[in-house]
Protein backbone atom coordinates (compact mmCIF):
# COMPACT_ATOMS: atom_id res chain seq x y z
CA UNK A 1 0.00 0.00 0.00
CA UNK A 2 2.51 2.34 1.04
CA UNK A 3 4.62 2.49 -2.41
CA UNK A 4 1.61 2.53 -4.11
CA UNK A 5 0.97 5.84 -2.23
CA UNK A 6 4.60 6.86 -2.26
CA UNK A 7 4.66 6.86 -6.46
CA UNK A 8 1.14 8.55 -6.40
CA UNK A 9 2.12 11.17 -3.85
CA UNK A 10 5.65 11.61 -5.98
CA UNK A 11 4.33 11.39 -9.49
CA UNK A 12 1.89 14.38 -8.67
CA UNK A 13 4.81 16.10 -6.77
CA UNK A 14 6.97 15.98 -9.89
CA UNK A 15 3.84 16.62 -12.46
CA UNK A 16 2.68 20.08 -10.13
CA UNK A 17 6.44 21.29 -10.11
CA UNK A 18 6.40 20.91 -14.15
CA UNK A 19 3.53 22.84 -14.69
CA UNK A 20 4.68 25.19 -12.24
CA UNK A 21 7.46 26.15 -14.13
CA UNK A 22 5.53 25.33 -17.92
CA UNK A 23 2.42 27.45 -17.32
CA UNK A 24 2.29 31.21 -18.88
CA UNK A 25 -0.20 32.09 -16.21
CA UNK A 26 1.17 33.45 -12.95
CA UNK A 27 -1.71 32.27 -10.54
CA UNK A 28 -2.31 29.23 -12.29
CA UNK A 29 1.15 28.26 -11.73
CA UNK A 30 0.97 29.57 -8.07
CA UNK A 31 -1.95 27.27 -7.53
CA UNK A 32 -0.27 24.67 -9.24
CA UNK A 33 3.04 25.48 -6.48
CA UNK A 34 0.60 25.06 -4.05
CA UNK A 35 -1.12 21.43 -4.94
CA UNK A 36 2.91 20.45 -5.20
CA UNK A 37 3.22 21.40 -1.57
CA UNK A 38 0.37 19.45 -0.62
CA UNK A 39 1.62 16.32 -2.08
CA UNK A 40 4.65 16.94 -0.37
CA UNK A 41 3.20 16.85 3.08
CA UNK A 42 1.29 13.43 1.76
CA UNK A 43 5.22 12.33 1.20
CA UNK A 44 5.84 13.73 4.98
CA UNK A 45 3.40 11.04 6.10
CA UNK A 46 4.45 8.30 4.53
CA UNK A 47 7.39 9.10 6.43
CA UNK A 48 5.34 9.17 9.48
CA UNK A 49 6.43 12.64 9.58
CA UNK A 50 3.03 13.66 10.81
CA UNK A 51 3.58 17.14 12.35
CA UNK A 52 6.00 18.42 9.63
CA UNK A 53 3.16 17.19 6.87
CA UNK A 54 0.70 19.47 8.73
CA UNK A 55 3.01 22.32 9.38
CA UNK A 56 3.77 22.35 5.43
CA UNK A 57 0.18 22.75 4.92
CA UNK A 58 -0.34 25.52 7.02
CA UNK A 59 2.85 27.78 6.59
CA UNK A 60 3.07 26.93 2.80
CA UNK A 61 -0.05 26.38 1.42
CA UNK A 62 -2.01 28.29 3.73
CA UNK A 63 -0.21 31.32 4.64
CA UNK A 64 2.99 31.88 1.85
CA UNK A 65 1.29 30.99 -0.93
CA UNK A 66 -1.83 32.76 -0.09
CA UNK A 67 0.35 36.30 0.44
CA UNK A 68 2.11 35.35 -3.18
CA UNK A 69 -1.76 34.86 -4.86
CA UNK A 70 -2.32 37.99 -3.05
CA UNK A 71 0.42 39.84 -4.84
CA UNK A 72 -0.08 38.73 -8.07
CA UNK A 73 -3.45 39.47 -7.88
CA UNK A 74 -2.77 43.01 -6.57
CA UNK A 75 -0.11 43.39 -9.21
CA UNK A 76 -2.45 42.31 -11.95
CA UNK A 77 0.09 40.31 -13.50
CA UNK A 78 -1.72 38.71 -16.98
CA UNK A 79 1.28 37.23 -18.27
CA UNK A 80 5.22 36.85 -18.78
CA UNK A 81 6.35 39.08 -21.48
CA UNK A 82 8.36 37.27 -23.66
CA UNK A 83 10.43 39.37 -25.24
CA UNK A 84 13.95 42.18 -24.37
CA UNK A 85 17.60 41.55 -23.26
CA UNK A 86 15.74 40.79 -20.02
CA UNK A 87 14.67 37.65 -21.42
CA UNK A 88 17.84 36.46 -22.86
CA UNK A 89 19.62 37.25 -19.84
CA UNK A 90 17.58 35.12 -17.68
CA UNK A 91 17.16 32.25 -20.11
CA UNK A 92 21.36 32.04 -20.34
CA UNK A 93 21.14 32.06 -16.36
CA UNK A 94 18.66 29.11 -16.42
CA UNK A 95 20.31 26.81 -18.66
CA UNK A 96 23.49 27.76 -17.28
CA UNK A 97 22.30 26.66 -13.53
CA UNK A 98 20.63 23.78 -15.19
CA UNK A 99 23.38 22.94 -16.79
CA UNK A 100 25.56 22.71 -13.70
CA UNK A 101 22.55 21.07 -11.26
CA UNK A 102 22.80 17.84 -13.92
CA UNK A 103 26.74 17.50 -14.05
CA UNK A 104 26.60 17.51 -10.38
CA UNK A 105 23.49 15.15 -9.94
CA UNK A 106 25.47 12.82 -12.23
CA UNK A 107 28.32 13.32 -10.33
CA UNK A 108 26.55 12.33 -6.73
CA UNK A 109 24.46 9.18 -8.56
CA UNK A 110 27.49 7.88 -9.55
CA UNK A 111 28.44 6.46 -6.08
CA UNK A 112 26.44 3.49 -4.39
CA UNK A 113 24.19 5.28 -1.57
CA UNK A 114 23.44 3.02 1.44
CA UNK A 115 20.42 4.34 3.55
CA UNK A 116 21.85 5.31 6.93
CA UNK A 117 20.21 3.56 9.79
CA UNK A 118 16.63 4.71 10.32
CA UNK A 119 16.09 6.28 13.62
CA UNK A 120 14.26 4.86 16.31
CA UNK A 121 10.80 5.22 17.62
CA UNK A 122 10.81 6.81 21.09
CA UNK A 123 9.80 4.99 23.59
CA UNK A 124 5.69 5.26 24.77
CA UNK A 125 5.76 8.12 23.00
CA UNK A 126 2.78 8.65 20.44
CA UNK A 127 3.95 10.31 17.09
CA UNK A 128 7.18 12.37 16.77
CA UNK A 129 5.68 16.31 18.31
CA UNK A 130 7.07 15.81 21.81
CA UNK A 131 10.39 14.84 20.19
CA UNK A 132 10.75 17.67 17.62
CA UNK A 133 10.07 20.17 20.13
CA UNK A 134 12.73 18.56 22.79
CA UNK A 135 14.82 18.71 19.46
CA UNK A 136 14.26 22.35 18.91
CA UNK A 137 15.01 23.30 22.40
CA UNK A 138 17.99 21.39 23.62
CA UNK A 139 20.29 20.28 20.68
CA UNK A 140 19.12 23.00 17.72
CA UNK A 141 18.27 25.93 20.42
CA UNK A 142 20.82 28.18 19.14
CA UNK A 143 19.53 28.16 15.06
CA UNK A 144 16.34 28.38 16.70
CA UNK A 145 16.60 31.27 18.36
CA UNK A 146 18.69 32.80 15.42
CA UNK A 147 15.94 31.90 13.11
CA UNK A 148 13.56 34.10 15.17
CA UNK A 149 15.81 36.79 15.75
CA UNK A 150 16.09 36.76 11.94
CA UNK A 151 12.22 36.86 11.56
CA UNK A 152 11.77 39.71 14.37
CA UNK A 153 14.46 41.59 12.30
CA UNK A 154 12.26 41.05 8.55
CA UNK A 155 8.90 42.34 10.80
CA UNK A 156 10.62 45.43 12.45
CA UNK A 157 12.11 46.15 8.29
CA UNK A 158 8.63 45.92 7.24
CA UNK A 159 6.41 47.79 9.47
CA UNK A 160 9.21 50.51 8.73
CA UNK A 161 8.81 50.41 5.13
CA UNK A 162 4.82 50.22 6.23
CA UNK A 163 5.24 53.56 7.45
CA UNK A 164 6.89 55.09 5.32
CA UNK A 165 10.55 55.77 7.06
CA UNK A 166 11.61 56.99 10.67
CA UNK A 167 9.91 59.92 12.12
CA UNK A 168 6.78 59.54 9.45
CA UNK A 169 3.76 59.79 11.67
CA UNK A 170 1.25 56.99 10.19
CA UNK A 171 -2.27 58.01 9.69
CA UNK A 172 -5.27 55.62 10.20
CA UNK A 173 -7.73 56.33 7.18
CA UNK A 174 -11.42 57.16 8.27
CA UNK A 175 -10.66 59.32 10.56
CA UNK B 1 -14.74 -17.48 -1.67
CA UNK B 2 -12.59 -17.72 1.54
CA UNK B 3 -10.06 -15.06 -0.16
CA UNK B 4 -13.01 -12.83 -0.25
CA UNK B 5 -13.84 -13.45 3.83
CA UNK B 6 -10.12 -13.11 4.46
CA UNK B 7 -10.16 -9.69 2.75
CA UNK B 8 -13.37 -9.08 4.38
CA UNK B 9 -11.60 -9.17 8.04
CA UNK B 10 -8.59 -7.66 7.02
CA UNK B 11 -8.27 -5.14 10.00
CA UNK B 12 -7.38 -2.44 7.44
CA UNK B 13 -9.78 -2.67 5.30
CA UNK B 14 -12.35 -3.29 8.24
CA UNK B 15 -10.67 0.07 9.03
CA UNK B 16 -11.50 1.86 5.80
CA UNK B 17 -15.03 0.14 5.01
CA UNK B 18 -16.18 1.28 8.58
CA UNK B 19 -14.56 5.04 8.16
CA UNK B 20 -16.08 5.16 4.53
CA UNK B 21 -19.89 4.45 5.97
CA UNK B 22 -19.19 7.14 9.00
CA UNK B 23 -17.61 9.80 6.32
CA UNK B 24 -21.14 9.19 4.12
CA UNK B 25 -23.37 9.32 7.31
CA UNK B 26 -21.65 12.38 8.43
CA UNK B 27 -21.18 14.23 5.29
CA UNK B 28 -25.28 14.03 4.53
CA UNK B 29 -26.29 14.56 7.75
CA UNK B 30 -23.80 17.86 7.62
CA UNK B 31 -25.69 18.56 4.34
CA UNK B 32 -28.89 18.35 5.94
CA UNK B 33 -28.24 20.29 9.12
CA UNK B 34 -26.50 22.98 6.49
CA UNK B 35 -29.88 23.65 4.40
CA UNK B 36 -31.71 23.29 8.15
CA UNK B 37 -29.10 26.22 9.65
CA UNK B 38 -30.39 28.15 6.62
CA UNK B 39 -34.02 27.81 7.47
CA UNK B 40 -33.24 28.48 11.33
CA UNK B 41 -31.18 31.60 10.03
CA UNK B 42 -34.12 33.03 8.10
CA UNK B 43 -36.46 32.17 10.82
CA UNK B 44 -34.57 33.62 13.85
CA UNK B 45 -33.49 36.65 11.33
CA UNK B 46 -37.89 37.70 11.27
CA UNK B 47 -38.12 37.04 14.58
CA UNK B 48 -35.52 39.37 15.57
CA UNK B 49 -36.79 41.83 13.26
CA UNK B 50 -40.78 40.98 14.23
CA UNK B 51 -41.26 39.61 10.89
CA UNK B 52 -42.52 35.59 11.36
CA UNK B 53 -39.62 34.78 8.03
CA UNK B 54 -40.54 31.62 5.76
CA UNK B 55 -44.51 30.16 6.52
CA UNK B 56 -45.98 29.39 3.09
CA UNK B 57 -43.82 25.87 1.92
CA UNK B 58 -45.42 22.94 4.42
CA UNK B 59 -46.11 23.24 7.95
CA UNK B 60 -44.12 26.36 9.51
CA UNK B 61 -42.34 26.69 6.35
CA UNK B 62 -40.47 23.41 7.29
CA UNK B 63 -40.37 22.69 3.33
CA UNK B 64 -39.02 25.42 2.48
CA UNK B 65 -35.15 24.63 2.66
CA UNK B 66 -36.01 21.81 -0.21
CA UNK B 67 -38.41 24.42 -2.50
CA UNK B 68 -35.06 26.64 -2.48
CA UNK B 69 -32.62 23.99 -3.57
CA UNK B 70 -34.95 22.94 -6.15
CA UNK B 71 -35.21 26.46 -7.32
CA UNK B 72 -31.27 26.84 -7.21
CA UNK B 73 -30.81 23.42 -9.67
CA UNK B 74 -33.27 24.94 -12.24
CA UNK B 75 -31.24 28.17 -12.04
CA UNK B 76 -29.01 29.12 -15.27
CA UNK B 77 -25.52 28.57 -14.50
CA UNK B 78 -23.37 31.49 -15.98
CA UNK B 79 -20.25 32.52 -16.75
CA UNK B 80 -18.84 35.72 -17.19
CA UNK B 81 -17.24 36.34 -20.34
CA UNK B 82 -13.51 37.12 -19.55
CA UNK B 83 -13.30 34.50 -16.39
CA UNK B 84 -10.91 32.36 -16.20
CA UNK B 85 -12.69 29.36 -16.20
CA UNK B 86 -11.02 26.41 -15.11
CA UNK B 87 -10.79 28.24 -11.44
CA UNK B 88 -13.99 29.57 -12.16
CA UNK B 89 -15.30 26.20 -11.42
CA UNK B 90 -12.70 24.81 -8.80
CA UNK B 91 -13.55 27.50 -6.28
CA UNK B 92 -17.15 26.91 -5.00
CA UNK B 93 -15.41 23.43 -4.62
CA UNK B 94 -12.71 24.37 -2.83
CA UNK B 95 -15.23 26.17 -0.89
CA UNK B 96 -17.05 23.10 0.64
CA UNK B 97 -14.53 20.93 0.96
CA UNK B 98 -11.80 22.10 3.23
CA UNK B 99 -14.65 22.14 6.01
CA UNK B 100 -15.97 18.67 5.32
CA UNK B 101 -12.71 17.31 5.51
CA UNK B 102 -11.83 19.02 9.51
CA UNK B 103 -14.97 16.73 10.26
CA UNK B 104 -13.06 13.64 10.18
CA UNK B 105 -10.98 14.64 13.36
CA UNK B 106 -14.17 15.65 15.59
CA UNK B 107 -15.43 13.22 18.16
CA UNK B 108 -18.95 13.62 18.23
CA UNK B 109 -18.85 11.38 21.17
CA UNK B 110 -16.91 8.68 23.47
CA UNK B 111 -17.21 5.63 21.84
CA UNK B 112 -15.75 4.45 18.33
CA UNK B 113 -18.75 4.51 15.99
CA UNK B 114 -18.76 8.50 16.85
CA UNK B 115 -15.34 9.10 16.12
CA UNK B 116 -14.39 8.87 11.83
CA UNK B 117 -10.40 8.81 13.36
CA UNK B 118 -8.36 9.89 15.95
CA UNK B 119 -5.06 11.33 14.57
CA UNK B 120 -2.28 12.78 16.87
CA UNK B 121 -1.98 16.31 15.09
CA UNK B 122 -6.42 16.43 14.86
CA UNK B 123 -5.84 19.94 15.93
CA UNK B 124 -3.19 20.61 13.24
CA UNK B 125 -5.19 19.58 10.76
CA UNK B 126 -8.06 21.57 11.63
CA UNK B 127 -5.61 24.72 11.26
CA UNK B 128 -4.39 23.65 8.01
CA UNK B 129 -7.91 22.93 6.67
CA UNK B 130 -9.08 26.35 7.82
CA UNK B 131 -5.93 27.69 6.42
CA UNK B 132 -7.00 26.35 2.98
CA UNK B 133 -10.28 27.47 2.83
CA UNK B 134 -8.79 30.98 2.13
CA UNK B 135 -8.36 30.07 -2.00
CA UNK B 136 -12.30 29.62 -2.17
CA UNK B 137 -13.24 32.83 -1.87
CA UNK B 138 -9.54 34.74 -3.36
CA UNK B 139 -10.32 32.57 -6.19
CA UNK B 140 -13.52 32.81 -6.89
CA UNK B 141 -13.19 36.78 -6.66
CA UNK B 142 -10.15 37.00 -9.17
CA UNK B 143 -11.34 34.42 -11.72
CA UNK B 144 -14.62 36.19 -12.09
CA UNK B 145 -13.34 38.86 -14.04
CA UNK B 146 -15.19 41.59 -11.65
CA UNK B 147 -13.87 44.53 -10.13
CA UNK B 148 -16.15 43.93 -7.18
CA UNK B 149 -15.88 40.42 -6.95
CA UNK B 150 -12.11 40.75 -7.18
CA UNK B 151 -12.17 43.32 -4.44
CA UNK B 152 -14.07 41.15 -2.17
CA UNK B 153 -11.32 38.25 -2.86
CA UNK B 154 -8.74 40.50 -1.59
CA UNK B 155 -10.67 41.90 1.27
CA UNK B 156 -11.03 38.10 2.48
CA UNK B 157 -7.38 36.87 1.82
CA UNK B 158 -6.05 40.17 3.78
CA UNK B 159 -9.05 39.51 6.35
CA UNK B 160 -8.63 35.63 6.88
CA UNK B 161 -4.94 35.60 7.52
CA UNK B 162 -4.70 38.34 9.88
CA UNK B 163 -7.34 36.66 11.97
CA UNK B 164 -6.13 33.31 11.11
CA UNK B 165 -2.93 34.19 13.18
CA UNK B 166 -5.04 34.69 16.27
CA UNK B 167 -6.84 31.59 16.40
CA UNK B 168 -3.91 29.28 15.99
CA UNK B 169 -2.44 31.28 18.79
CA UNK B 170 -5.69 31.58 21.15
CA UNK B 171 -5.20 27.43 20.75
CA UNK B 172 -2.01 26.86 22.10
CA UNK B 173 -3.35 27.06 26.07
CA UNK B 174 -5.66 24.66 25.27
CA UNK B 175 -2.25 22.18 24.03
CA UNK B 176 -0.33 23.43 27.00
CA UNK B 177 -2.84 22.58 29.57
CA UNK B 178 -3.86 19.14 28.27
CA UNK B 179 -0.27 17.88 26.96
CA UNK B 180 -1.64 16.71 23.72
CA UNK B 181 -2.71 17.61 20.19
CA UNK B 182 -5.33 14.97 19.21
CA UNK B 183 -8.72 16.34 19.75
CA UNK B 184 -9.92 12.84 21.49
CA UNK B 185 -7.60 13.16 24.02
CA UNK B 186 -8.05 16.52 24.53
CA UNK B 187 -11.52 15.91 25.09
CA UNK B 188 -10.95 12.93 27.63
CA UNK B 189 -8.78 15.85 29.75
CA UNK B 190 -11.67 17.97 30.29
CA UNK B 191 -13.58 14.71 32.01
CA UNK B 192 -13.14 15.94 35.84
CA UNK B 193 -13.18 19.80 37.00
CA UNK B 194 -11.01 20.65 40.26
CA UNK B 195 -14.59 20.99 42.24
CA UNK B 196 -17.93 18.68 41.90
CA UNK B 197 -20.63 20.63 40.28
CA UNK B 198 -17.72 22.27 38.38
CA UNK B 199 -17.15 20.45 34.72
CA UNK B 200 -13.43 20.45 33.81
CA UNK B 201 -14.14 22.14 30.46
CA UNK B 202 -11.20 24.37 29.81
CA UNK B 203 -13.79 27.36 28.98
CA UNK B 204 -14.01 27.20 33.09
CA UNK B 205 -10.25 28.16 33.39
CA UNK B 206 -9.44 31.85 33.20
CA UNK B 207 -6.91 31.12 30.27
CA UNK B 208 -9.01 28.97 29.02
CA UNK B 209 -12.10 31.64 28.82
CA UNK B 210 -9.64 34.24 27.60
CA UNK B 211 -8.63 31.60 25.10
CA UNK B 212 -12.14 30.75 24.33
CA UNK B 213 -13.58 34.45 23.41
CA UNK B 214 -10.71 34.91 21.01
CA UNK B 215 -11.43 31.85 19.56
CA UNK B 216 -15.11 32.87 18.97
CA UNK B 217 -14.36 36.17 17.56
CA UNK B 218 -11.91 34.39 14.79
CA UNK B 219 -14.05 32.17 14.38
CA UNK B 220 -16.97 34.80 13.36
CA UNK B 221 -13.64 35.97 10.81
CA UNK B 222 -12.42 33.24 9.71
CA UNK B 223 -16.14 31.99 8.62
CA UNK B 224 -17.14 35.52 6.90
CA UNK B 225 -20.14 35.86 9.08
CA UNK B 226 -21.18 39.52 10.07
CA UNK B 227 -19.88 41.73 11.22
CA UNK B 228 -16.85 40.34 9.93
CA UNK B 229 -18.86 39.86 6.06
CA UNK B 230 -16.42 42.41 4.14
CA UNK B 231 -15.70 39.55 1.48
CA UNK B 232 -19.26 40.51 0.67
CA UNK B 233 -20.40 43.58 1.92
CA UNK B 234 -23.65 44.04 -0.31
CA UNK B 235 -23.55 48.11 0.37
CA UNK B 236 -19.93 48.44 -0.83
CA UNK B 237 -19.10 45.62 -3.37
CA UNK B 238 -22.96 44.62 -4.80
CA UNK B 239 -22.04 40.78 -3.90
CA UNK B 240 -18.29 40.83 -3.33
CA UNK B 241 -16.68 37.79 -3.72
CA UNK B 242 -19.76 35.75 -5.36
CA UNK B 243 -21.26 38.68 -7.57
CA UNK B 244 -20.82 36.61 -10.79
CA UNK B 245 -21.62 33.15 -9.25
CA UNK B 246 -25.50 32.29 -10.25
CA UNK B 247 -27.40 28.50 -9.48
CA UNK B 248 -25.51 25.89 -8.05
CA UNK B 249 -22.02 27.21 -8.14
CA UNK B 250 -23.15 30.23 -5.83
CA UNK B 251 -24.90 27.71 -3.51
CA UNK B 252 -21.80 25.59 -2.99
CA UNK B 253 -20.40 28.85 -1.54
CA UNK B 254 -23.67 29.47 0.72
CA UNK B 255 -22.86 25.97 1.47
CA UNK B 256 -19.49 26.26 2.51
CA UNK B 257 -19.94 29.19 4.43
CA UNK B 258 -22.27 27.25 6.55
CA UNK B 259 -20.55 24.20 7.10
CA UNK B 260 -17.50 26.18 8.01
CA UNK B 261 -19.79 27.32 11.16
CA UNK B 262 -20.71 24.12 11.47
CA UNK B 263 -16.98 22.84 11.69
CA UNK B 264 -15.58 25.80 13.78
CA UNK B 265 -18.52 25.49 16.47
CA UNK B 266 -17.59 21.88 16.67
CA UNK B 267 -14.21 22.48 17.50
CA UNK B 268 -14.86 25.11 20.14
CA UNK B 269 -16.71 22.45 21.71
CA UNK B 270 -14.07 20.18 21.54
CA UNK B 271 -11.44 22.50 22.36
CA UNK B 272 -13.19 24.66 25.27
CA UNK B 273 -16.61 23.58 26.05
CA UNK B 274 -15.82 19.84 26.95
CA UNK B 275 -16.89 17.73 23.61
CA UNK B 276 -19.56 15.20 24.74
CA UNK B 277 -19.24 15.47 28.46
CA UNK B 278 -22.45 16.39 29.99
CA UNK B 279 -24.62 14.51 32.74
CA UNK B 280 -26.96 11.86 32.82
CA UNK B 281 -26.62 10.64 29.76
CA UNK B 282 -24.67 6.37 28.83
CA UNK B 283 -21.73 6.65 26.43
CA UNK B 284 -23.43 5.80 23.80
CA UNK B 285 -26.14 8.48 24.07
CA UNK B 286 -23.83 11.24 24.69
CA UNK B 287 -23.41 12.52 21.63
CA UNK B 288 -26.37 14.64 21.65
CA UNK B 289 -24.60 16.51 24.48
CA UNK B 290 -22.15 17.39 21.52
CA UNK B 291 -25.00 17.83 19.36
CA UNK B 292 -27.17 20.18 21.75
CA UNK B 293 -23.40 22.38 22.07
CA UNK B 294 -23.64 22.43 18.70
CA UNK B 295 -26.93 24.15 18.18
CA UNK B 296 -26.08 26.68 21.00
CA UNK B 297 -23.21 27.98 19.27
CA UNK B 298 -24.72 28.21 15.28
CA UNK B 299 -27.42 29.95 17.08
CA UNK B 300 -24.62 32.17 18.82
CA UNK B 301 -23.60 32.70 15.33
CA UNK B 302 -26.37 33.55 13.87
CA UNK B 303 -27.62 36.12 16.64
CA UNK B 304 -24.45 37.64 16.44
CA UNK B 305 -24.81 38.41 12.63
CA UNK B 306 -28.37 40.22 13.07
CA UNK B 307 -27.18 42.09 16.02
CA UNK B 308 -23.88 43.69 14.97
CA UNK B 309 -23.78 46.29 12.13
CA UNK B 310 -20.23 45.35 9.60
CA UNK B 311 -16.82 46.81 10.88
CA UNK B 312 -15.14 49.12 8.78
CA UNK B 313 -11.92 48.15 7.58
CA UNK B 314 -9.49 49.96 9.18
CA UNK B 315 -11.01 48.59 12.68
CA UNK B 316 -11.20 45.09 11.36
CA UNK B 317 -7.54 45.46 10.75
CA UNK B 318 -7.17 47.31 14.08
CA UNK B 319 -9.00 44.76 16.02
CA UNK B 320 -6.76 41.84 14.13
CA UNK B 321 -3.74 42.72 15.01
CA UNK B 322 -3.32 45.33 17.37
CA UNK B 323 -6.10 44.07 20.12
CA UNK B 324 -6.81 39.96 19.74
CA UNK B 325 -3.48 39.30 19.08
CA UNK B 326 -1.35 40.77 21.69
CA UNK B 327 -4.36 39.66 23.81
CA UNK B 328 -3.74 36.00 22.59
CA UNK B 329 0.19 35.92 22.60
CA UNK B 330 -0.07 37.08 26.24
CA UNK B 331 -2.76 34.83 27.22
CA UNK B 332 -0.03 31.89 25.96
CA UNK B 333 2.66 33.21 27.82
CA UNK B 334 0.45 33.66 31.02
CA UNK B 335 -0.67 29.98 30.52
CA UNK B 336 3.02 28.26 29.66
CA UNK B 337 4.03 30.00 33.18
CA UNK B 338 1.25 28.58 35.62
CA UNK B 339 1.40 25.09 33.89
CA UNK B 340 5.19 25.23 34.16
CA UNK B 341 4.24 26.13 38.24
CA UNK B 342 2.00 23.98 38.34
CA UNK B 343 3.76 21.22 36.83
CA UNK B 344 7.01 21.99 39.30
CA UNK B 345 5.43 22.39 42.59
Amino acid sequence: MIPILFVGFAALLVGCSLMVILHRNPVTSALWLVLGFVSLAGLYLLLQAEFLAMVQIIVYAGAIMVLFLFVIMYLNLKRDREEGIGHLMRRTIGWGIGAVLLVEAVLLLRHKWVPGPLAEPGEGVWGNTIAIGRLLYSRYLFPFEITSILLLVAMVGAVLIGRGGVGVKSERPGE
Amino acid sequence: MSQLAALWNHPDFQFVFWALVKIVIIMHAMLGAVSYAIYAERKIAGHMQARTGPNRVGPWGLFQPLADVGKLFLKEEFTPDGANKVIFHIAPALAVIPALVTFSVIPFGPTDPFQITNINVGLLLFLAMSSIAVYAITLGGWSSNNKYALLGGLRSSAQMISYELSMGISTIPILLMSGTMSLVDIVHAQAHGPLPFVPGWYVFTVPGFIAFSIFMITALAETNRAPFDLPEAESELVAGFHTEYSSMKWALFFLGEYAAVFAISSVAIVLFLGGWHGPFLPPNLQFLWFLAKLSALVFFFIWVRWTFPRFRYDQLMHLGWKVLLPISVLNLVATAIWVYVRNNR
